[in-house]
């Protein structure tokens, strides 16, 4: 295996990686700050990914169906909040997912019926098509790096939010103790519909940017909403930074084992029973990662007991 | 309001009576629908011991109810194709017994339950939902990329298995194998409700610092829970194979798991009969909204967060009286 390949698989591990880090960014902050285990998160995923490509396709520019799917992944989820979440919060873990589950069927089924049962394309923007020649003579396509500094700058952002605003800080108080913030004076529910919508903002910008790479369709939400959960579990419950860092693992273990097991494998066995036990194997990798973290540090590398 | 006990038998006998109905009238298909609710039913009935019972709510049973599958569909392929599972020092061959089948389905869904609850069991809360979520969609995703056993396309069985001294394509008769098992089932969990084991695992759902506190080993006690509740849905996922004749990853997908949750949730939480009106609710509604709209899942997503948000206690709750508690 070459290096330049190798490098081009890791640039591709840390592209899934800040892709994952958007949608587990917002699951985590929605279960900090609320306590509420959200299993619709990967249906704003799809309703961003949905509302971009009928933007792109109506108006032919990529930056509006961005736009659009932040938007629509938004106010999806200020509804979904003011409707249904915001009776869940005090409600135990099984109702929130059984309501949340719910929200999956109720959303799957709605979008098939309005786009139908084939999946659209959203085409890489002219701009940003090819590749571009990295230090050291990569080449790499420019789309994947852009969502990869994109995805940076969304994490930078983040930090800064919570870390350097006012609303930040009621967000990191609301995460210590919800009662006391409520009892001086921040309205409590306006500051729940925020936080929600914030995360739904990123799960739909996440299904936009990845509905390029992809095809944009019915259930796209659910894979991913699932390694969002592993990658939470990774970096412990609760935690931005340890959600970048579990998402990142996640992104490298995932892509690397894919293209390593098998190589490593042919080197004691044959050709063919190589790559079907190397790629069997990748697909398990990040589950028996996220069983080694469980075994060691239950409550995740960044989480508090 | 009527007692829960006479509730249960009067469900007992619709459970029979329409399969009855159906065979006097000549309609298979409809035992066939009655047959696929009590297998669901069962597999509710394995999850609703470690979810009603224990607290622990599992989003990965579809790992023990496909492992179920599989193991049908593995021994029965083999045996289809005259061809030995492992020729070496010893012979395993494969085999068409619906028994062995199913002593072989939960012996290998309850050591992978006792790999996975060691696991999850050391978290808790939202972690524990999160992380068997995880660990059923590894074993999606491995059926998936492992091509030995029809990968993506699954499992063809052209015969179905055989039970001694019954004729198992008489869809009467292979209902009644099903039926059988699932009240053998319910009476074996009633009775372990009952049980010391039983009373010491709700308990601890109600209060584990207090279990703790009077000697009982909390980990053990929901370990053991655990395997019996994926033992259980993996003999529903054998039932479910040889009624399909058909395996195939859907089985482990976590849509599955989130079913087999709705049973249970239609039906009752902790109620010994919550999994089986459920299952059965859930396939009329299956059977008269589908026919209504292919897009039917909007109606059972309307009606089941209705359920959660206003209906708690399911079906058997709104109709039987108050008298088995289930710890909130």
């Amino acid at each position: 295996m070459s290096t330049i390949l190798l490098i081009e698989q890791i640039l591709n591990g840390l592209q899934f990686g800040v892709m994952l880090f958007l949608m587990a960014a917002g699951l985590t902050l929605i279960f900090g700050v609320m306590g509420l285990i959200n299993l619709a998160h990967g249906s704003l995923y799809m309703i961003g990914a949905f509302a971009a490509a009928a933007v792109a396709g109506w108006s032919g520019n990529f930056l509006l169906a961005l736009i659009a799917s932040l938007i629509a992944a938004a106010i999806f989820g200020v509804i979904v909040e003011m409707t249904v979440i915001r009776r869940l919060y005090k409600r135990d873990h099984l109702d929130q997912v059984l309501a949340t589950f719910a929200l999956i069927l109720i959303f799957s089924e709605a979008t098939r019926w309005t786009f139908g049962s084939f999946p659209l394309f959203l085409d890489i923007p002219a701009v940003l098509k090819g590749t571009v020649i990295l230090p050291g003579g990569i080449e790499y396509s420019l789309y994947r790096l852009t969502i990869i500094l994109i995805g940076l700058a969304v994490a930078l952002g983040l930090y800064l939010l919570i870390s350097k605003t006012r609303v930040g800080m009621r967000i990191r108080a609301g995460e210590n103790d919800r009662e006391m913030i409520g009892a001086l004076g921040v309205d409590i529910s306006v500051l729940y519909t925020m936080v929600f919508a914030l995360g739904a903002a990123l799960a739909g910008l996440s299904g936009a940017l990845v509905g390029a790479i992809q095809s944009v369709e019915v259930g796209m939400g659910e894979p991913v909403l699932i390694l969002a959960f592993v990658v939470i579990v990774i970096g412990g419950i609760g935690s931005i930074r340890g959600a970048l860092a579990g998402a990142i693992l996640v992104g490298l273990t995932d892509t690397l084992g894919r293209t390593l097991l098998p190589v490593l494998f042919s080197s004691f066995m044959d050709g063919s029973a190589a790559t079907t036990v190397g790629s069997a194997l990748a697909s398990m990798l990040i589950y028996i990662l996220m069983a080694g973290v469980l075994i060691f540090k239950p409550t995740g590398l960044f989480g508090s007991a | 309001m009527i007692r829960e006990g006479t509730l249960n038998i009067v469900i007992l006998c619709l459970l029979v009576a329409v399969p009855a109905y159906a065979y006097v009238m000549n309609e298979p298909f409809t035992i066939t629908l009655a047959t696929r609710a009590v297998i669901f039913a069962l597999a509710g009935v394995g999850l609703n011991l470690a979810l009603g019972q224990g607290g622990l709510v599992s989003f990965g049973h579809a790992a023990y109810f496909g492992m179920g599958g599989y193991a049908m569909g593995i021994l029965a392929s083999h045996a289809q194709n005259y061809d030995p599972i492992f020729d070496g020092a010893f012979l395993i061959e494969g085999t068409n017994s619906m028994p062995v089948i199913w002593v072989v389905a939960v012996v290998s869904s309850a050591l992978l339950a006792l790999l996975i609850g060691a696991l999850s069991l050391r978290t808790s809360g939202v972690y524990f939902i999160m992380v068997t979520l995880a660990f059923g969609q590894m074993f999606y995703y491995f059926a998936i990329s492992w091509p030995a056993y029809g990968g993506e396309d699954g499992l063809s069985i052209y015969v179905r298995n055989q039970f001694p001294g019954l004729n198992t394509l008489d869809p009467i008769q292979f209902f009644g194998i099903c039926f059988a098992i699932l009240c053998l089932v319910l009476l074996f969990v009633d009775r372990l409700n009952k049980s010391p084991f039983g009373l010491a695992l709700n308990g601890a759902h109600q209060n584990e610092e207090r279990a703790r506190t009077v000697g009982i080993n909390v980990y053990k006690l929901r370990l053991v829970a655990f395997v019996i509740s994926g033992a259980i849905t993996g003999l529903a996922g054998a039932l479910f194979a040889d009624l399909n004749r058909f395996v195939s990853p859907t089985m482990f997908s976590w849509a599955i798991s989130g079913e087999i949750m709705i049973f249970i949730i239609l039906g009752g939480v902790a109620r010994l009969f919550g999994p089986v009106v459920g299952a059965a609710v859930y396939i009329l509604l299956e059977h008269f909204l589908g026919g209504l709209s292919d897009y039917w899942f909007i109606y059972l997503g309307a009606i089941l967060l209705g359920m959660v948000l206003f209906a708690k206690g399911g079906i058997i709750g709104k109709l039987a009286k108050k008298e088995t508690h289930h710890g909130g």
